[in-house]
Parts: structure tokens; sequence; C-alpha cells
């Protein structure tokens, strides 16, 4: 056994001599003092181990000193074991009441003493092993609230609310949401509408929030940068499939929310049903027919949405399994007849957002909240929501690209399934002026895009479009006609000038179709087609046809003057 | 919960019985029971009888035994499913990449 420290307090001078001679013998260094007020100044300054402490002594007796000394040990162990030459059992007994952790009677017994003294080390060592591991803990678990804190901060940045507080979106979120695995995101697309990604990570805590981030930066990143929902899906399952280890996923629903055509294209991947309810009341049942996102390779990878028409007022609700699996004290789950329920029961007056809010805190009352109910409600609006971003122009001249131009011809593979419009938008947005114009420079390019592929390379005619049965029929004549394109191109130019403070961007698109008689399209007017020539007159200074109708040239000016930024 | 593995037809069929609520704390017990047997066995088969419930967890447990088992190319079946059990499978449409019966 190691050598330990040892105080012994005893007023008679003979028996704490023969105590100590054992003890020393023994191998362990020793304090000696002769009474109460003693020892409590020598556990100060000696530091020891433990106590041997002589019941009677004068000044202050044994079992008083030890009431301070354990006292002012705290959570510190210090055996103190009395010594006593009483023996009756209530007399022993009182020594344990007071605070002492055992008693040892005189005439001393040499083995027993160095039997006591050894069995006590090992407990204050345990005892010493356990503090230093709790705390440890503690250190560890404050460490790790203080590294989830950062992380959450690091991930609010990336995956920030982005348009949530749209007036047509309400929703529910836990604040540490990102521990739990949910994500809800939305973002407002460049040419008006939105997307929004509800998603559901496999397991809790860190690796569940980092698969986050790259999905939202993902999303944030491409929509801001026009790309097509699916397209967005692709990359968000790619990316995840190549980070996440197997056996984790991300269930999803993800909604292309388009206010102009009024319509939402739906992709679910492993969420529970969610439900459209119409302005009437009439309640419509989304599934998922697709595995998470992250478990398929990118070819296996299904990116096929489904279209569901939705009339102004008409609202989705889209939710994780967390409200259905929220229990209630009876370990009871909230599940999907409840939800329903509530949809089968609404009308005009009723809240349904609210309803669910309310139902569901009433049933977990008292029960521990698990604390992973996502829900949000996307409301289909009458007209787009744009939001002009301020130009927050420094004085001093802008840096940056100024005078330059670029050629992009595309082949008909290429045409077929390519979508040159992000790459174009980059380009145009290395220009600091044009930044602010972001939204508008993307109707711009894809209605002018669309108009010559459309038109001038499918050569589709515009007239279908004039009633809505023809709408359809048009979209089934372009899918067909994308399918046997073997020739045409189409040629963009891009260029810029400007002095740092002002510039016009020129846009010129050419395609290798036969063009049209452009006489008279400016006075036309029906709500199937030629929606988008009037809109783009607004953006852009000027707008001309050149060549027989299969060239446009567009300028855009910037800054942009007040008159032309109300819509 | 408990699992069990047991081999037949020459020990080249594996089948794993899930008795009880199938989520993470079976993470170990579950990957022992498919990684510790010979590697001769060609044929999966998860028996959920006894399983009560399942989680998302359950459900990455199930993609890795796949992998373990080939990805793509895996004979993964999954049998006996309660109706609880059989809707989980199905909202994240599971039966693109098991045989569910």
């Amino acid at each position: 056994m190691d050598a330990i420290r040892i105080l012994i307090a005893d007023d008679n001078q003979i028996d704490r001599m023969v105590l100590s001679r054992i003890v020393r013998n023994q191998g362990h260094e020793v304090y000696e003092v002769a009474n109460g007020v003693e020892a409590i100044e020598g556990y100060s300054s000696f530091r020891p181990d433990l106590i041997l402490m002589d019941v009677m002594m004068p000044e202050m007796n044994g079992k008083e000193a030890t009431r301070h000394i354990k006292a002012n040990a705290g959570e510190d162990f210090v055996p103190i074991i009395f010594l006593t030459s009483l023996t009756d059992a209530q007399s022993l007994a009182d020594c344990l009441g007071s605070g002492g952790d055992d008693f040892l009677s005189k005439p001393y017994n040499p083995t027993i003493l160095q039997a006591k003294i050894s069995s006590f080390s090992r407990m204050r060592q345990m005892h010493q092993t356990l503090q230093h591991q709790r705390d440890m803990i503690a250190s560890n678990n404050e460490h790790l609230m203080h590294e989830q804190q950062v992380a959450k901060a690091v991930f609010d940045n990336v995956a920030h609310d982005g348009c949530l507080s749209a007036d047509n979106i309400r929703y529910m979120l836990s604040p540490l949401s990102v521990f739990n695995g949910d994500v809800l995101l939305a973002a407002q697309k460049p040419a008006g509408g939105m997307h929004v990604l509800l998603g559901d990570f496999t397991g809790h805590g860190l690796p569940a929030a980092i698969g986050a981030m790259p999905l939202a930066e993902i999303f944030y990143g491409m929509t801001a940068k026009g790309f097509a929902i699916r397209e967005i899906l692709r990359e968000i399952n790619l990316k995840l499939k190549g980070i996440l280890p197997v056996g984790f996923f991300c269930c999803a629903v993800v909604v292309d929310l388009n206010i102009e055509r009024k319509n939402a294209s739906v992709w679910m991947g492993g969420v529970p049903d969610c439900y459209l309810l119409r302005n009437n009341g009439k309640v419509e049942t989304l599934t998922s027919r697709y595995l998470p996102l992250g478990v398929l390779s990118n070819e296996q990878f299904n990116d096929d949405l489904t279209e569901f028409p939705m009339a102004e007022g008409d609202r989705l609700f889209l939710w994780s399994d967390g409200i259905l699996e929220a229990r209630n004290q009876n370990g009871e789950m909230f599940g999907e007849q409840r939800l329903r329920h509530i949809f089968d029961h609404a009308h005009a007056e009723l809240d349904v957002f609210e309803q669910i809010q309310q139902q569901l805190a009433q049933f977990t009352a008292g029960s521990e909240r698990d604390d992973d109910t996502t829900l949000i409600e996307v409301r289909m609006l009458q007209e787009s929501i744009r939001t002009d971003l301020d130009m927050h122009l420094d004085s001093g001249p802008l840096s940056g690209p100024i005078d330059w131009e670029m050629e992009y011809r595309l082949g008909p593979d290429t045409l077929k399934n390519f979508n040159p419009l992000p790459l174009m938008i980059h380009i145009m947005m290395e220009v600091p002026g044009l930044r602010a114009m972001g939204g508008q420079l993307y109707t711009v390019m894809a209605e002018l895009f669309s108009n010559s592929f459309e038109h001038g390379v499918l050569g589709l005619d515009s007239s279908l479009k004039n009633s809505a049965d023809g709408f359809v029929q048009y979209y089934r004549e372009r899918e067909k006609q994308l399918q046997v394109l073997q020739q045409g191109h189409i040629h963009i130019t891009l260029s810029h000038q400007g002095d740092g403070r002002s510039g016009a961007l020129t846009i010129r698109i050419e395609d290798s179709g036969a063009g049209f008689d452009y006489g008279g399209i400016q006075g036309q007017k029906n709500p199937y087609s030629g929606r988008g020539i009037p809109l783009i007159s607004q953006v852009c200074e000027s707008l001309n046809y050149l060549g027989k109708g299969n060239i446009v040239e567009a300028v855009i000016r910037w800054p942009v003057s007040p008159d032309k930024r109300t819509h | 919960m408990t699992v069990q593995a047991s081999l037949a037809g020459n020990g080249r069929e594996l089948t794993i019985k899930i008795d009880g609520r199938f989520d993470f704390s079976a993470h170990q017990e579950f990957r022992d029971a498919y990684e510790g047997v010979s590697s001769q066995v060609n044929c999966y088969t998860v028996d959920m009888g006894g399983t009560s419930y399942l989680d998302s967890s359950a459900l990455g447990m199930l993609l890795l035994l796949r992998d373990h088992a080939g990805g793509d190319s895996a004979d993964v079946t999954i049998v006996n499913c309660n109706q609880d059990v059989r809707k989980i499978l199905t909202i994240s449409n599971f039966e693109q990449l098991f045989k569910i019966q």
C-alpha cells in the first residue's frame, strides 16, 4: 500500500506516541496534535489523507472537531477514525453519529489498525476517482453544449430563415431543431414564386446537423441562381449520398410553388402523408413516392414531381413524422387519425394551423416533449411576391467586370438537357450594379431564351397557347419535339459597358429558327401567351427583334430609374 | 428487444428475427447478427413477426444490411410485418429496395 499522510489527535502524550510509532513503522507520514482546535488547524496546514481522533480532549473534543473538519472538507472525503477506550454500544454509535467513519478501541491492535488504514485509503481513492470522473463529465458536457451553440450559430448563418417570414408561410420549428435532425428552408425564386424544403435527417445530434449544412447551402445557393427544383434535388441527393455514411439519410418534402401558373410541384421521399387543403374545405392527400434523399445514387434517383393546381388561398400542410409520433403521458402517439380529424372538420372560421398546434399541446401536456414537431403551412397567393433588394452601393467606384463580352453557342444535344440560365445569370451577377436586379434579369433571360428555343429551334406555334386546351397541347408538343431534336442552335451574346457607377447590359439571342413577322407583337394581349414580352419591356430600356425575327436584342441599364421599379 | 439469427439452406440463407422495438438500441446486436456469419450467405430474411415498432435508425440499419449483402444486387426479404411496421416501410418507400412480404 502507498504511504499516506495521517493526522493523530490525542491529548494523552503516551497514547499518542504509541500510536504514532505503530503508524510510522508502517511507513506513513504523521502529524501530531493534542486537542480539537489544533486538529482543525492541522487539517488545514497538513492536509492529511486520514485522521485518527481521540474522543475526549480539552479545548475542543473530538466530535466537535470532526464536525468542523467535515464541514471544511466539503466534497472531499477525509476518513476520520475515532480512538476510544469506551466499549458500550451507545458511545460507539454516537461516534459515528457525529460524522466519524469508524472507531478503534484502545489498546491498539497494530494488525487491525493497518487493515483499517488501508481499507479507508482504498475508499478515499475510489472517492477521488469518482469525483474526478464526475468533474470530467461535467466539463465535457459544458464543452459539448458550448460546441453545440457555436455549431448552431454557424448553422443559422448557412441555413438562415430564407423567406420563411413571407406572408403566405406559417411554421412551427423547435429552436434547437438542427440537433433533432429537422430542417425547414424556404427561398424565393429569382423569377418569383418560391421553393420550400422540409427535411428530417436520421438520428439526432451532430450527425444530423452536419448533413443539414450542405443541404441548406445547395438549396439556397441553387435557388438564388435560378436552378429548377429538380436540378436542386439531384444535387442535394448526390451530395448527401456522397457525404453521409450508409444508413443515414434525409426524409424530405420539397415544393416548387409557382404563383404565376397557380400550381405546386411536389417531391416527397420518406415523409408521412401531407395534405392540401382547398379553399372550399376539401382535403387532398399527398403521398411519398420515393426513397429519402441520400439513399440512391443519382442514376437511380427519381426526380419526378407531382403537380397540384392550386387556387389562391389553397394551402399545403407539410410535416415530418415528429407530429405523428408526439406522445402523451401514457406513451400513446398523436397519430394520423387525430391529425386527419382536424382537416376533415375544417371550415372557413377554423384556423387549421392553430388547431393543430392547440390539439398537439393538449395531447402532449404533462408528458416529456420530444420537441421535434416541425410543421409548415404554405398558402397560394394571387400575385408573385417580388422584393427588390435595395442597392447598397458604397460611395466610390465599384470594382468588378465593367467592359466585357461573351458568346455562348448551344448545340442540339446541349439544348435537350441543359439549362444555361444559371450560368448566364452567374456571369451577369459578377457586375455589382446588376446584382440588385437578379430577379428581373432572370425573368428577361428566361423569357427570351424560352421564346428562342420553343418558337425558334423547336418551331412551336405560340398561337396554340390562345386557349386552355391549346396550352396543354402546346406543352405536349414541346415534349415531343424535344425528344426528336437533332439540329439547331442558340447563340447567346452578353456584353456590358459602364463606368462603375452606371452601365448597360446587352443580351442578344439568335436562334436557328425561321423567325417571325415581329411587326405586331407589341400590341398582342391574351391571358395565355405573350405575357412575357410586356413584362420584359418594363425592365429593359429597349427590346428589338432583328433579322428575320430570329434575333432578339435587349438592353438593360443600371442603376434603375425609380419609375421602373414599380411592378 | 431481442435479435436472433439462424442459418438455413446449407449456410446460404440467414434469417434475422427481431422482437420488440427495433430502434437504435438494437444497433450492435443487429450488426453482429450478420457480420459474424460466414461469407457464404447470399440470401437474407429479416423476420419482423415480433417487431412492434420501427424508427428511422432501424431503417438505417436495414440499409446497412442491404449494403453488406451486396448493395443493389442484395437479396434481402422482410417478412411478417405488422400493420404499423408495414406502414413505416411504405412511407419510406423501402419496397423499392427490399422485397417485403
